[in-house]
């Protein structure tokens, strides 16, 4: 069970939240080609490691959060809003 | 029988020099004879290789796909200059720790010919391999709960019956015969019907593993266990082999067959997939006397379940949902496994779970798997199998070896190609869209 500690809410079980996939991404320019698009629809880095995710509180405040998980030790090591850019790098994994 | 036909612990001290030559076929005259004379006549049933400098192929992942490929590279295509490299021992990744089905039941017609290719491949695998893998087709049965349900599960076996493949039509009545344990009476989601695929069932899942590598080590390939792939060697934008903690092994073509793990993989030479890694888990109850004789899936929530020969329930629901390398799985996903299980069978609910495991598979963004070359020479990919990597075994084997032989895709997977992305031709057959998470 993961915790998500949610800026408005508080920590939450992660039951009270929906995965909304990678958020590392940002969409590509409306006059970008077929490639890049491409690649914004369907490529992922897929990490073995530290991941930025949406993650929206679908059973709380309905707010998208922006989250930095690991995908092998499920820690979580920031959690932020859509704007915030998370911290860079993230620290290593336990 | 199981510990005289499978690998011994013995064999994790020999070399390839130390394993005997003599592999016969197994028989019923056989296990007579040796029955007679203290079984002390059966050897190894494959052998550990130790690496060779090159190889013609190098297969990357000694799990069902890799395994089947190898023994189709070398039995049907002549190609014996083969090496399955695996990074721990065979056959103990998500081939040997799944829910064991086999079915063709889909609705897309490149997905049916394609599960249809594997589930004869399946009827006729035991004699071919001459290895007891316990193929019993004693059917699946997926039951609706609406109306609209219905009219879903019609089309779909229509479609199969159109393409040929076995589906029927099965009543409240006659679910309730089939499945005395279920209840249909729930009150939010009563059970109206079913559709059956009778040839649909389930194998014994180890015993493929162990079938595919005793064949394909007879056929001449190479199994090097505890040899994990760390670097692929691109260059001039072709594969040149494999770096490993044993050395470089180089290859002509390397076909990568690591579902759960593609993404790493395909990164060594620089390439991103599209699919993310999702955990899914299986659970095992203690035995129980015959109660369940068929495949069972609930269609309410993602829930199926069988009975093995051993008398345990083997069930499981949906992924996880969210990105994750880890093997475990988690307690939310098991409760809501456990609350489908006992709302259709309300009898289970006091059994124990004996195990519960988690592998972690390439979910694709269309659900449906991908045998392609990449933008890589000679590197091949086998993988994106989503929930359906067990059944596509042997279609999947073959399919990958004709790949790999004749440098053109088999008729039967021609449209799992990865440019399907680009040119919008995408499997989507439950039509979620790009959410690896949904399908």
């Amino acid at each position: 069970m993961l915790r998500i500690a949610c800026p408005w809410c508080g920590a939450r079980d992660e039951t009270e939240f929906r995965y909304r996939g990678d958020a590392s991404r940002p969409r590509p320019r409306a006059d970008a080609g077929l490639a890049e698009f491409t690649a914004w629809v369907y490529e992922r880095p897929n990490p073995r490691g530290w991941h930025v995710e949406w993650w929206l509180h679908v059973g709380g405040c309905r707010r998208l959060l922006k989250v930095v998980r690991h995908t092998l030790s499920d820690e979580i090591a920031w959690v932020g809003v859509p704007t915030e850019l998370p911290p860079s790098p993230p620290r290593s994994a336990p | 029988m199981r510990h005289l036909m499978s690998p011994s612990v013995d064999q994790e001290r020999g070399t390839a020099d130390g394993i005997p030559a003599e592999r016969g076929r197994y028989s019923l005259w056989r296990l007579l004879r040796e029955g007679l004379r203290g079984q002390r006549g059966w050897s190894h049933a494959w052998a550990k290789a130790a690496a060779r400098p090159h190889y013609r192929v190098v297969i990357v992942g000694g799990g069902g796909h890799g395994l089947a490929t190898a023994y189709y590279l070398a039995s049907r295509f002549g190609i014996r200059d083969v090496a399955v490299v695996e990074r721990g021992p065979i056959g103990l990744g998500n081939v040997g720790r799944n829910t064991t089905i086999i079915r063709s039941n889909y609705f897309h017609p490149h997905n049916i010919r394609f599960y249809e290719l594997s589930l004869q491949l399946w009827e006729g695998l035991e004699r071919a391999l001459n290895f007891n893998a316990m193929v019993s087709q004693r059917g699946t049965l997926n039951l609706f709960h609406t109306e609209a349900q219905r009219d879903l599960f019609t089309r779909r076996a229509n479609q199969m019956r159109l393409l040929g493949v076995d589906a029927e039509p099965v009543s409240r009545a006659d679910v309730q015969r089939l499945v005395p344990l279920a209840d249909l009476d729930n009150g939010r989601y009563p059970v109206l019907g079913g559709f059956l695929q009778p040839r649909g069932g389930t194998v014994r899942h180890d015993a493929v593993a162990w079938g595919y590598a005793r064949a394909a080590c007879a056929a001449g390939v190479d199994i090097i266990e505890h040899c994990e792939v760390t670097a692929l060697r691109v260059s001039g934008g072709r594969v040149r082999g494999v770096e490993t903690p044993r050395g470089f092994i180089g290859a002509d073509t390397v076909c990568l067959a690591v579902a759960g793990h593609s993404s790493v993989l395909a990164a060594m030479a620089g390439l991103t997939l599209p699919l993310e890694t999702h955990v899914l888990q299986a659970f095992v109850s203690e035995a129980v006397k015959p109660l369940l004789d068929v495949v069972l899936t609930y269609g309410a929530g993602h829930f199926y379940v069988s009975q093995s020969d051993k008398g345990g329930l083997v069930f499981g629901g949906a992924i996880d949902g969210y990105n994750t390398y880890a093997q475990r799985g988690t307690l939310p996903t098991a409760e809501e496994v456990a609350a489908a299980a006992v709302t259709l069978l309300p009898g289970v609910a006091r059994l124990k779970v004996l195990r519960q495991w988690g592998g972690v598979m390439d979910m694709t963004m269309d659900g449906s798997p991908i045998i392609s070359q990449t933008p890589v020479d000679g590197l091949l990919l086998n993988g994106g199998w989503c929930y359906g990597g067990f059944k596509a075994i042997p279609a999947g084997g073959l399919t990958t070896a004709h790949l790999i032989a004749h440098g053109a895709p088999h008729p039967a997977a021609a449209h799992f190609d990865l440019g399907r992305f680009a040119s919008g031709r995408t499997l989507d057959e439950r039509g979620a869209g790009p959410f690896p998470y949904l399908h």
